[in-house]
């Protein structure tokens, strides 16, 4: 397969993906069980739903927008087809997967129509359907909780299935984020995309259209969030309020430790998942060493100033250099 | 063949052209011919419809009467794709390229080359990109970030980009204003190679340097007008500049006799990191002194540096003998120096606020009763200035955005002259301007002198220096290499000088 | 002078607008309930959104400064952790009161020093804020609460002048006249306007844009210190989840006040009526029994179609002109 054009400096990638080396063998020195089938096994999975999100996420960000209602997206989703595992124990998985993608995408329909055709920001656009769709949730579900009995086999049984040893979600996931992959580097499509956040103006001049790309990347993501609400429900088999909470930083957190840039236009899915690597790691690996799960939201944040902090020196280090050195080596081009 | 004589079938024509918006006529019926194999100029003061007639052309506006003829053929462009399909292709001012990406992507951006429905064909297009690059005489190899290139390396990216398009007409609109006088020749040459491939160009500069050196005919428009064309052969500058301006333009450097006074600034082993090293000058009352060098010489950043926006690490500063520490521009203004950069409409007005709290801004605390604004005084002081430099607006209250561009430039001029500064810098401040406003800046610079002020005048136009100022500092890499004194002005010294040439320099 | 009329009837449009909807509501309410009217009861209802209010005030600067901070609500989270803990080595109400506002103006000033020192976008740090400062309140409290407070504190949050007005809402309205002279009689908030809307031509024009905005959002902190203590003492608890919400209501409460959220322009009156009409909305809501959550997605679709109806309008007028011909 041919190559695409350039990665989001291939440097910065192969570090990260050393970084993510070494910290899990620094765990597995400290903790051997980390290492054991069982804690490889929740760590893949876990991995495969942040990392699908993570990706989705990657989307809008690109753009120089964001998308802070996914995480709600998948708890309705999730509600809604637990509701209707619970009411039709025996309707085909099929079936729930086509509901979950449909609702995600109505869901995601609505965010596209004001940030794509009524140019609201999006941060206001997706805060606000943030609120509206978890409160839907309650709405839908009147505060009841459905428990792992109330589910239909079908629904639970697909995601957790195996296939070679690992879970359904995690082939559901890699063939995802392949064809996100392909989507971004070599579809043209996906490569508008990059152009839009790049240079909005300049994008608009070689006649990609803002309005359509802004509408097919929230539907995307709409779509996305709806199977992986399914998804998550199935994999905890629980469906209640707090669905997902905190997933809303945690995909932004993975995007900006994979070096994608908030103001848009850079980005890679290796880097991305690279950073959801990162943080799926850390967020097994506390338990393992006896650190209480409260810990979590503060790691989370910490991790993710370090990382924008970081990023951001790098970036300005690219000073500009006029004088030259001594030894009369040039720091630019050469024309 | 005559490669001036016309040939009867333009590759592109335009044909009584009009175009509103909403009341206001840019265009009232223009004609234009663009022959293939030969270079028209066209020229034509800023508001002249230059830039209309370019988006018409490009496919971006739609005219309202009149035809567009393609190879002989009526055609009309519903998008910028349709104009690309009929062979018409423009680079442009300011390089609508995307920085992230890589040259080859740049290139194809609209149009990329596919293998099968869905799939990109990178390596085709990285060989395609590198054809025409090595056509253009460049080695810039087509995997490079845009963002690592020079603006004269982009701009060949973005000829690159138009050629690809297999196009028969080229547009270039101000192809040299960021350009130095190296980059320049080399832009004329590839301007040769296209016309010897049978292209039509259209070339909008400007710099009648341009004109004269690459154009085999001109095309002169005024007020939205169609005012005549011909061969460049046939007539002179002054000529052009009558039809364009539609009178006699005097003098374009009217530089008043003024006694200099002592020195105000003394700047002495100036040192940053990475961006200039040992810079030392003085600047006396009165004086006009130029800062002449190549883009990327370091002389926006020295500017910069000495408004107290960047880095300073050893050196002296002393305005009227008493020392400066440039710690930030508000700093700086409040001793007396003001600096008006080079990007206008970004960094000079507030484009949605008023005249009048546009032209205090800077001034407020002054004006203020310790935090709290001063309504009245604001009042007197925007009444004031505007008057002074005849701003022409419905009231004070109006928004800058709304109006001219003359009148912004007024609007911002104004706001400086408010805080009654000692020297002025002026970055670039004819840079894209037309005829008729550059010789309002240097009259305008005229009575900044006579009034006492000092002005450092950083420009990338040896004419204008050589006309307006009283000594031409010369940077090159971030060092000053040479300093003269007006009666030893001469050109090939100074344009030596800035190109490093050790001959030109002094030690 | 003739534009300067026709502004000033542009300006008071929006302003209007929220007047009309606030009247409506509380017309609405009065049909709706016999115990809206009452004075006592109306009085009441500002405690529900006194304490946001305060926190809208302070955000409303950092919005039309082209910022924008979503760690309010956790910051509110991590201040009253402070106090409780403090208070559980018994500490007295003033000097938790004074803790709680130097630990928001710290974190406030965390939050400034990142976005001006290290040059990161205000959402993105304060997206990690966000998760960094609860996280704190969670490791402190677990899933705990801190319940012991001093005898007297109650009184701050759940006080009253004359016995009828809270001191929250005193405290709040004497705010809100000191933040509309800052922002719209002061050189402050008149530079404030200019980098909102042009950071670069500000900076050019002698305004030094970061130092601006590390101390507007060391304010905005402050704010949430300060709204912290008064949510606190009228609860009588801290909760790790507390406020939770927060962010967006403010945000809501801003943008519904006619603030763009791009930066650059708006009124304070136009928050102060937001935040009427919000607590008005949200009171008649409760009245007729309307659990909380619910009210956050009113206020979700509230915000949407505060910033969407101008757009709507404005499409729909133009759509109609284009109809008419040009």
């Amino acid at each position: 397969m041919s190559k695409s054009p350039l990665k989001t400096g291939p440097n910065r990638d192969v570090i990260l993906g050393l970084i993510v080396a070494a910290l899990l063998v620094l765990i597995a020195i400290r903790a051997p069980v980390f290492m054991s089938s069982g804690s490889l096994d929740t760590l893949v999975t876990d991995g495969a739903l942040l990392g699908m999100m993570a990706v989705a996420q990657m989307l809008p960000i690109l753009t120089g927008g964001i998308d802070l209602s996914m995480p709600a997206n998948m708890a309705f989703t999730g509600m809604a087809t637990a509701l209707l595992s619970k009411a039709h124990p025996a309707m085909p998985v099929l079936a729930t997967v086509a509901i979950a993608l449909a609702i995600g995408l109505v869901l995601g329909a609505f965010n596209g129509c004001f940030i794509a055709y009524l140019g609201i920001p999006p941060i206001v656009v997706t805060l606000g359907t943030m609120s509206i769709y978890r409160g839907a949730v309650f709405m839908l579900s009147r505060g009841a909780w459905v428990n792992a009995q109330d589910f239909g086999k079908p629904y639970l049984a697909f995601p957790m299935g195996r296939l070679l040893g690992l879970t359904h979600i995690f082939w559901i996931a890699a063939l995802l984020i392949a064809a996100a992959y392909v989507f971004l580097n070599h579809m043209q499509k996906g490569r508008e995309l990059y152009a839009l956040g790049g240079n909005p103006p300049a994008a608009k001049y070689v006649g990609i259209n803002n309005t359509h790309n802004k509408m097919l990347i929230y539907l995307l993501t709409g779509l996305a969030s709806g199977l992986c609400g399914y998804l998550w429900v199935a994999r905890y088999a629980i469906a209640y309020t707090e669905i997902a909470l905190g997933f809303e930083l945690q995909t932004v957190a993975a995007c900006v430790i994979g070096g994608v840039s908030i103001a848009g236009g850079r980005g890679s899915v290796p880097g991305t998942l690279l950073g959801a690597a990162f943080l799926v790691i850390i967020f097994n690996a506390l338990p393992i060493i006896n650190v209480s799960p409260f810990w979590q939201m503060a790691i989370s944040g910490t991790v993710v100033l370090a990382a924008v902090i970081i990023n951001s020196r790098g970036e300005r280090s690219q000073g500009k250099v006029i004088l030259e050195p001594e030894r009369g080596t040039s720091a630019k081009v050469a024309s | 063949m005559d490669p001036i004589a016309p040939v009867p079938v333009p590759a592109l024509s335009l044909q009584g052209i009009k175009k509103h918006f909403g009341g206001i006529h840019a265009l009232t019926g223009v004609d234009l011919h663009l022959y293939p194999g030969q270079v028209m100029g066209l020229l034509g003061e800023n508001g002249a419809g230059k830039s209309t007639a370019v988006k018409i052309m490009t496919g971006i506006y739609h005219p309202d009467g009149g035809q567009l003829l393609v190879a002989g053929q009526p055609a009309e462009f519903r998008t910028t794709q349709d104009a690309w399909r009929h062979g018409i292709t423009a680079v442009h001012q300011e390089t609508v390229m995307f920085d992230e990406l890589s040259v080859a992507e740049n290139i194809f951006s609209g149009h990329f080359l596919r293998r099968g429905r869905f799939l990109l064909d990178w390596p085709r297009m990285r060989a395609r990109a590198a054809e025409l690059m090595a056509n253009l005489e460049s080695d810039i190899r087509p995997e490079t970030p845009l963002k690592l290139l020079s603006v004269a390396q982009k701009h060949i990216v973005e000829i690159a980009r138009a050629l690809s398009h297999d196009s028969s007409v080229v547009i270039m609109d101000e192809p040299t204003a960021a350009l130095s006088a190296h980059e320049i020749e080399d832009l004329y040459a590839i301007v040769r190679h296209l016309k010897s491939l049978g292209k039509a160009i259209l070339f909008i500069s400007h710099k009648f340097d341009d004109i004269f050196a690459i154009c085999d005919r001109y095309t002169v428009f005024r007020d939205g007008g169609y005012v005549g064309e011909g061969r460049i052969a046939d007539v002179t500058q002054d000529d052009l500049v009558r039809m364009m301006v539609g009178r006699s333009v005097s003098t374009m450097f009217p530089k008043p006799e003024v006694e200099l006074g002592e020195p105000v600034l003394e700047v002495t082993g100036l040192c940053n990191p990475t961006e200039f090293e040992a810079i030392s000058f003085t600047l006396r009352k009165r004086e006009v002194l130029g800062f002449y060098g190549l883009v990327g010489a370091g002389r926006t950043e020295l500017m910069e540096a000495l408004f107290g926006l960047g880095q300073i690490t050893r050196g002296d500063i002393r305005l009227n003998g008493r020392a400066l520490e440039p710690e930030s521009p508000r700093s700086v203004i409040e001793a007396g120096i003001v600096y008006v950069p080079e990007d206008r409409q970004r960094t000079g007005a507030i484009l949605p606020m008023s005249i009048q709290h546009n032209i205090t801004l800077p001034s407020l605390r002054k004006l203020a009763h310790g935090l709290f604004l001063n309504d009245r005084a604001e009042v007197a002081m925007s009444d004031s200035i505007s008057q002074r430099l005849s701003v022409k607006c419905s009231d004070r209250e109006q928004k800058v955005g709304e109006l001219s561009g003359g009148n912004q430039q007024k609007v911002v001029i104004g706001k400086w002259l408010a805080t009654q500064p000692e020297i002025v810098i002026l970055d670039e401040p004819t840079k894209g301007i037309d005829i008729g406003s550059k010789a309002a800046v240097h009259s305008f610079i005229g009575e900044l002198v006579t009034l006492g002020l000092s002005v450092v005048m950083v420009s990338s136009e040896l004419p204008e220096l050589m006309g307006m100022a009283d000594r031409i500092v010369v940077m090159h890499k971030g060092r000053i290499v040479r300093i003269l004194d007006r009666p030893a002005f001469d050109a090939e010294t100074i344009v030596g000088a800035a190109s490093g040439l050790a001959a030109a320099c002094t030690a | 002078m003739n534009r300067t009329v026709s502004r000033w009837a542009f300006l008071k449009r929006w302003e209007t607008i929220l007047v009309l909807i606030l009247l409506a509501i509380c017309f609405v309410n009065s049909l709706a309930s016999p115990y809206f009217l009452n004075p006592h009861n109306l009085f009441d209802s500002t405690q529900s959104f006194s304490e946001k209010a305060m926190i809208v005030l302070s955000m409303t600067l950092v919005i039309i400064g082209r910022d924008i901070d979503l760690s309010v609500a956790s910051n509110v989270a991590l201040c009253s952790t402070a106090m409780g803990w403090l208070a559980l080595h018994g500490l007295p109400t003033s000097a938790l009161l004074l803790a709680s506002i130097l630990v928001g103006t710290a974190a406030g000033m965390f939050n400034g020093l990142v976005i001006t020192r290290f040059r990161v976008p205000a959402i993105v740090v304060t997206i990690g804020t966000l998760s960094l400062f609860r996280g704190i309140a969670y490791i402190v409290l677990g899933d705990q609460a801190f319940t012991r407070y001093p005898a007297n504190f109650s009184e701050l949050g759940q006080g009253y002048l004359f016995n009828l007005i809270p001191y929250e809402f005193l405290v709040f309205m004497g705010l809100a006249a000191a933040f509309y002279v800052l922002l719209h009689r002061t050189v402050i908030g008149r530079n404030l306007f200019a980098y909102g809307n042009n950071p670069d031509a500000a900076l050019y024009s002698g305004i030094q844009v970061n130092r601006y905005r590390f101390w507007f959002f060391t304010l905005n902190g402050a704010m949430c210190g300060l709204a912290a203590a008064f949510l606190t003492s009228r609860i009588g608890a801290t909760r790790p989840n507390m406020a939770q919400g927060w962010d967006m209501e403010a945000i809501a409460m801003v943008v519904l006040g006619g603030v763009s959220i791009m930066g650059g322009s708006g009124t304070l009156l136009g928050v102060l009526l937001s935040v009427f009409v919000m607590g008005m909305l949200t009171f008649g809501l409760g009245l007729i029994n309307i659990p909380g959550i619910m009210m956050t997605v009113v206020v979700g679709f509230l915000l949407i179609g505060a910033i969407a109806t101008p757009i709507v309008a404005r499409k729909l007028s133009d759509w109609r002109r284009e109809r008419a011909g040009a």
